[in-house]
């Protein structure tokens, strides 16, 4: 079947086009709705397969990056969105996206303590934007079969991944679960353990830093001048294409 | 109660702002002694529990992973302790009452989906500080934490236990008895009044309510003088002008349209069936079409001022309210890309040697960088082209040049307010904030200017103007609305009575919603508050385009109607405040009439600078520092020297510092971006977009500026930055026919006839230029009066500074070049002609000379030398080109070799330079094989540094040939990862190791310590 993917917007959401049309150039059938609609009738988002909470500022930023819609979802949408979960489907949290799963406990549950796992200022202090070398770890991620390496670039001032300790990493990492890291030397923001990317127990709630659907055509990489001339270059295709590619074909 | 929450890094984790200011203040001069804790927080205030403001902290405001929060009653001994163990004394540095804190306003509002309600809610920062003395704390305070005219600092405790923001205002209507005032009392009036009026135009005023039998009201008198501000009329330029200079005597009726707007009618003519022109110096900016369904739009604003008192919320605002301008375009434009010029003091300014009233350079680029970075990022608008010059005449007058491009639906390109729609502000609230900056901004800055403008400086919301767009995209498409415009300078004042101007209008400011209670009808009217657009509505689409707004969060209100009166009428408590006459706002301002005389210094020999003498803007590092790598300057050339100096001086430094805190990519269209080549670290010429996903066509966007050629010759310094824009974009693959260009002039006291002058001549070479090239200016701006005064002395006034942006276009991105050469084994080409101009020039400027001419321009030559090289691109024979600017041959070549990472051989001899003009002196001081040296150094414009495969030289030679372009063939690439140019007699000229020639141009204004040695 071809999957219909919900693009969540909020004041301040600005990756939803191009996330939406990374989508339907893998098949799938998007609707980008306004995180209001969901808070008015949550059993919306029941008519969906795929939900994905694109990259942008989510209600600023203000006070940590995606906490204010995080909030929202863990004290009015939880319920429906572990309910969409549950029901064999596929959830992606592209940068903004992956700051509101982490922050909302939907990728990593709260124990007894509280979240296990955040993501916090850069070690630099700043936003950067630049491409970085990828690789993935574990076969667990739905969105990851088939994907050993990728080139992608990243955007963000809250993007370093970290745990509460020691014991919380070994055990995500046991789980399979910190599938995506950043390539040795390419870690842009001092990531523990080089996390780029989280996904959660079952594999098919996936949230990442980079921005896949910011390289899906072959011009879109940074030193693609330099294969120009290459035979194949006609028909090269980015590589973030295989994240949306394997979303809409699980429901194949 | 006023509860205080007070956050920390969590224990073992760095605190990354105390380390960062403590560096700042470093360069500032400060005491290495000094240490300092930091803590952000919350004040609460309400009627809250512990356990309340426990959940906030713990849940929403603190990130218990890395984070710890101390939590107490304003007060509390608690609160002053440091959780991270620092000791010294307390600083706490607040937005001041009524200044934007959107970090406070999240807060309040998501506070409530957990149930709890705090009545207000502010953010601070807190230090805590030791190792020097309370006295030099105050002075840190000043310097360096807080900011004056935006927040208020609070040493030890607080000193208050609860927010008030406002109280209840009581109607008075003030009117301003201007009839019986004499001319020493008007003028007053205008300075007090920060009307900024001229005498002339204040007598203006009083004839009309003489004739009319009554005194203006407070509010009308502002409205006309926001209406008739240099910054909303452009008075100076569009008004008469006597000019004599070396083309003679030219008397000017309107200066700018007999100039700049004439060459673009011109111009059009000309296109005939081919004119891409759409709308020209009608709209908030300028559109152009781009394909079948779309146009696209480009304005480039200034926000100088606002920048120089408070660097981040000024630029913050600039680049704000200039995505308002392509959003108030026909219809309403979506933003595609943003572009950003600046031009500072250079950073080592020495702190000691800081006028009063004047922040450090620093701290001006540093606030500067954030606030766009904030802004454009947060929109969603990929900054993609910019350039950043330093001169030490932008000292207490920084330039900020903010540009944004929008892309809008062919049928959408126009707007027409109707008789009888609803006039409808959406947006952001109305405040305090912003009131008189538009007068403001056409004044001169002076040491008081904070205290006296402090209320003309503004924080943006970014997010406010986000949800706005989102809505109006959507109604546009729906056809909800008539006409939509941006609330900028002059607020709803210059917005409806612009909209109004050929109908009529008639406001209840009652119906305005402020974000406090407290300001006056007039306030009401000329507040600047940010973020807010104003709509023409036709009555039976308010209830949807008000439900549509409604439904995401954005407040719109109706303020009144488009009555078809020629009045602008304005009520409050049903009492009329203001009957102006349309026609007299915007036909009754008198004419300006200046003097303008321009004389050309005589082209003086090359000489060094005699000792003592300050070169203007002198900004380059010097020349013999040692290397990086082994600490010698063992066995180098002087050529090589002066290279390596001139890749080191600020103006040709990488910029990636900057570059890399703005989002470039966001909506998924970058093509080539600014930083290219192997290690994504080279300069790129341009910008390439592709600003629809579905298609392969490509907007390029490029700038060209150069302050230095202006202390030589006006005319030539714009042609020349009209040419750089061009080459930059041609380089790329623009397609030299479809470039349109804008211009912002930043000059000084145009009440000065040789300021002026100087700027016809700038303007006279925009038309010759603009019409040889047959690229029309499509918008523009002026900026008079940067001149800033120091108490007691002379002004500085800044150097002319004319920016060009350009607009061009390419059918398929596939074909876009980079500047990074590509290929061991391939050909290099010099093309366009090489002259002796190094007047201005960076190589002057390291090796402290005078003198010289500066770089000409020869149309003809020019315009057939774009047309060939895109012929070549679009047949597929360049694989890297490079335009040639500052530091000539020499730089170009090094950029290019180090951003592939493949060496260059290259020789002078095959260059052939244009014959020396009788008498024209070709001695360089101090310089044996000077051929060597023009070739290398010298800065003629229209010329590229091409990389060809050798199998393709053939094809590429025989287009340059049969279009008569000047071309030479230079040498070829290598793999050994070195620079070597040969001197035309064989011996090497120029010798650098790539990886040492990159660091010296990474690490000059590398702030954020990227490439340590």
């Amino acid at each position: 079947m071809k999957p219909n993917v919900l693009i969540l917007r909020a004041p301040g959401t600005n990756c939803d086009y191009e996330t939406a049309y990374a989508f339907e150039l893998a098949g799938a059938t998007t609707e980008r709705i306004h995180v209001n609609r969901l808070l008015e009738d949550p059993s919306i988002i029941d008519r969906f397969q795929i939900m994905c909470f694109p990259g942008g500022f989510s209600y600023g930023d203000d006070v940590a990056a995606g906490r204010v819609l995080a909030s929202k979802i863990r004290l009015r949408l939880f319920d429906a969105v572990s309910r969409f979960k549950d029901a064999d489907k596929l959830v992606l949290g592209i940068c903004n996206g992956f700051q509101i799963l982490i922050k909302s406990g939907i990728l990593v549950a709260d124990d007894e303590i509280g979240a296990p796992a955040t993501l916090t200022w850069n070690d630099s202090g700043v936003y950067v934007d630049r491409w970085a070398h990828l690789e993935v770890k574990s076969d667990k991620c739905v969105f990851l079969r088939g994907v050993d390496k990728m080139y992608l670039p990243i955007a963000h001032a809250e993007g370093k991944f970290m745990g509460r300790d020691a014991a919380v990493l070994d055990a995500l990492e046991a789980q399979g679960r910190l599938a995506l890291r950043y390539a040795p030397g390419n870690n842009p923001n001092g990531a523990v353990r080089d996390v780029a990317g989280v996904c959660d127990e079952t594999g098919r709630v996936f949230g990442l830093m980079p921005h896949p659907e910011r390289h899906l055509d072959k011009t879109q990489r940074p030193d693609w001048t330099r294969y120009q001339n290459e035979p194949d270059f006609a028909t090269k295709v980015g590589d973030g294409f295989a994240i949306f590619k394997n979303a809409v074909e699980y429901f194949a | 109660m006023l509860w205080e929450v007070d956050i920390f890094a969590a224990p073992g984790l760095p605190d990354v702002v105390g380390t960062e200011t403590v560096a700042d203040a470093a360069d500032l001069g400060f005491s290495p002694n000094l240490t300092l804790g930091f803590a952000r927080g919350y004040l609460l205030q309400g009627d809250l529990s512990r356990e309340q403001v426990e959940t906030l902290a713990s849940r929403l405001l603190a990130d218990p992973v890395v984070e710890r929060a101390s939590i107490g009653v304003v007060g509390d001994a608690v609160l002053a302790e440091s959780l991270a163990g620092k000791t010294g004394k307390i600083v706490y540095v607040l937005p001041k009452p009524g200044v934007t804190d959107v970090v406070a306003d999240a807060a309040r509002q998501t506070a409530a989906d957990f149930g709890i309600e705090p009545e207000a809610v502010r953010t601070f920062k807190k230090y805590w500080i030791d190792g020097v003395d309370a006295a030099e704390i105050e002075r840190l305070a000043r310097k360096l934490l807080a900011n004056d005219a935006i927040e208020q600092v609070a040493f030890d405790e607080l000193g208050f236990d609860s927010l008030q923001v406002g109280s209840p205002y009581k109607f008075e209507l003030k009117t301003v008895a201007i009839r019986s005032m004499n001319d020493a009392e008007l003028e007053t009036l205008s300075k007090q009044g920060q009307l900024y009026l001229s005498l002339v135009e204040m007598q203006t005023i009083q004839k009309h309510f003489q004739d009319l039998d009554r005194d203006p009201t407070d509010v009308e008198l502002e409205t006309i003088a926001q209406t008739w501000s240099e910054h909303c009329s452009h008075k100076t330029l569009a008004g008469r002008i006597s000019y004599s200079g070396p083309e003679g005597e030219i008397f000017f009726e309107n200066m700018l349209k007999e100039t700049i707007f004439g060459a673009t009618v011109k111009i059009r003519e000309n296109l005939g069936s081919d004119d891409f022109c759409v709308s020209v110096f009608a709209d908030n900016a300028g559109v152009v079409k781009f394909d079948d369904e779309y146009n696209d739009c480009f304005k480039v604003e200034t926000h100088n001022h606002p920048s120089a008192l408070e660097p981040y919320g000024g630029a913050n605002t600039g680049i704000g309210g200039v995505i308002r301008d392509p959003m108030g375009t026909g219809l309403g434009a979506k933003p595609i890309c943003n572009t950003d010029i600046f031009c500072f003091a250079p950073p080592q300014f020495d702190p000691n040697e800081l006028p009063n009233g004047v922040l450090h350079p620093r701290r001006v680029i540093k606030g500067v960088v954030a606030g766009v970075r904030d802004y454009g990022n947060r929109m969603g608008i990929p900054t993609v082209n910019g350039s950043i010059f330093f001169d030490k005449r932008y000292l207490g007058n920084p330039l900020v040049y903010c540009g944004d491009v929008g892309l809008i639906p062919v049928d959408k390109s126009f707007k027409e307010p109707k008789v009888g729609d609803l006039i409808v502000a959406m947006g952001g609230r109305t405040g305090r904030d912003g009131i008189h900056g538009a007068t403001f901004s056409s004044a001169e800055l002076t040491s008081e200017s904070e205290t006296l403008s402090g209320g003309a400086v503004q924080i943006g919301n970014a997010i406010e103007e986000k949800k706005i767009l989102d809505v109006m995209l959507e109604a546009r498409d729906r056809g909800l609305y008539n006409a939509v415009t941006d609330c900028g300078a002059g607020g709803f004042s210059s917005a409806i009575g612009e909209m109004g101007e050929k109908i009529g209008a008639e406001v209840d400011l009652n119906a305005i919603s402020l974000k406090y209670e407290g300001l006056s009808y007039a306030e009401m009217w000329i507040s600047e508050a940010q973020e807010r657009m104003v709509f023409s509505v036709p009555k039976d689409k308010w209830p949807e385009l008000k439900a549509l707004a409604e439904s995401e969060d954005v407040e719109a209100i109706v303020l009144g109607e488009f009555k078809p009166t020629g009045r602008l009428v304005l009520k409050y408590d049903g009492v009329t405040v203001a009957d102006l006459a349309m026609s007299f706002m915007h036909d009754g301002r008198p004419p300006v009439i200046r003097k303008a005389v321009y004389e050309v210094p005589t082209v003086e020999p090359i000489t060094v600078k005699p000792e003592g003498v300050e070169l203007p803007g002198q900004t380059a590092v010097s020349k013999t520092v040692a290397c990086p790598c082994c600490g010698k300057e063992s066995g180098k050339t002087s050529a090589t020297l002066d290279l390596e100096a001139i890749l080191g001086s600020l103006n040709v430094a990488s910029k990636h510092w900057a570059i890399r805190q703005y989002d470039h990519e966001v909506q998924g269209g970058s093509v080539l971006k600014p930083l290219v080549g192997v290690a994504c670290d080279g300069p790129g010429d341009a910008a390439v977009l592709r600003p629809r996903l579905t298609s392969r066509r490509g907007l390029v966007v490029s700038n060209g500026m150069n302050p230095n050629y202006g202390d030589y010759d006006a005319y030539w310094m714009a042609a020349s930055a009209i040419d750089e824009a061009t080459r930059n974009a041609v380089a790329v693959g623009a397609d030299p026919t479809t470039i349109s260009i804008l211009d912002n002039f930043c000059w000084g006291n145009a009440d000065k006839p040789e300021v002026l002058g100087s700027l016809v001549r700038a303007a006279l070479a925009c038309r010759d230029v603009s019409v040889a090239f047959g690229s029309p200016f499509i918008s523009g701006k002026d900026s008079l009066n940067n001149e800033f005064r120091p108490e007691g002395e002379e002004p500085i006034a800044i150097p002319p500074s004319l920016l060009i942006s350009a607009m061009g276009q390419m059918d398929d991105v596939a074909k876009a070049v980079s500047m990074d050469l590509k290929e061991a084994g391939n050909a290099l080409y010099l093309v366009g002609e090489t002259k002796r101009e190094l007047g201005g020039s960076h190589l002057s400027l390291v090796r402290n000379w005078v003198g010289g001419q500066v770089p000409t321009l020869d149309v003809d030559v020019a315009k057939r030398t774009y047309i060939a090289v895109h012929k070549a691109i679009q047949s597929g024979l360049i694989r890297a080109a490079h335009d040639l600017s500052e530091g000539g041959l020499a730089v170009a070549a090094a950029e290019s070799a180090f951003a592939g990472n493949l060496g260059a051989e290259i020789s002078l001899a095959a260059i052939k330079l244009a014959p020396a003009a009788d008498g024209e002196s070709t001695a360089l001081p101090g310089v044996e094989n000077v051929d060597d040296y023009w070739k290398l150094f010298s800065e003629s414009n229209s010329r590229f540094l091409i990389e060809v495969p050798v199998e393709k030289s053939c094809a590429f030679e025989g287009i340059l040939c049969e279009a008569k372009v000047p071309f030479a063939p230079i040498g070829k690439v290598v793999e050994k990862p070195e620079l070597t140019i040969f001197g035309a007699d064989g011996t090497v000229a120029v010798q650098g190791d790539l990886a040492d020639l990159k660091l010296r141009w990474q690490k000059p204004f590398d702030l954020g310590g990227w490439y340590a040695d």
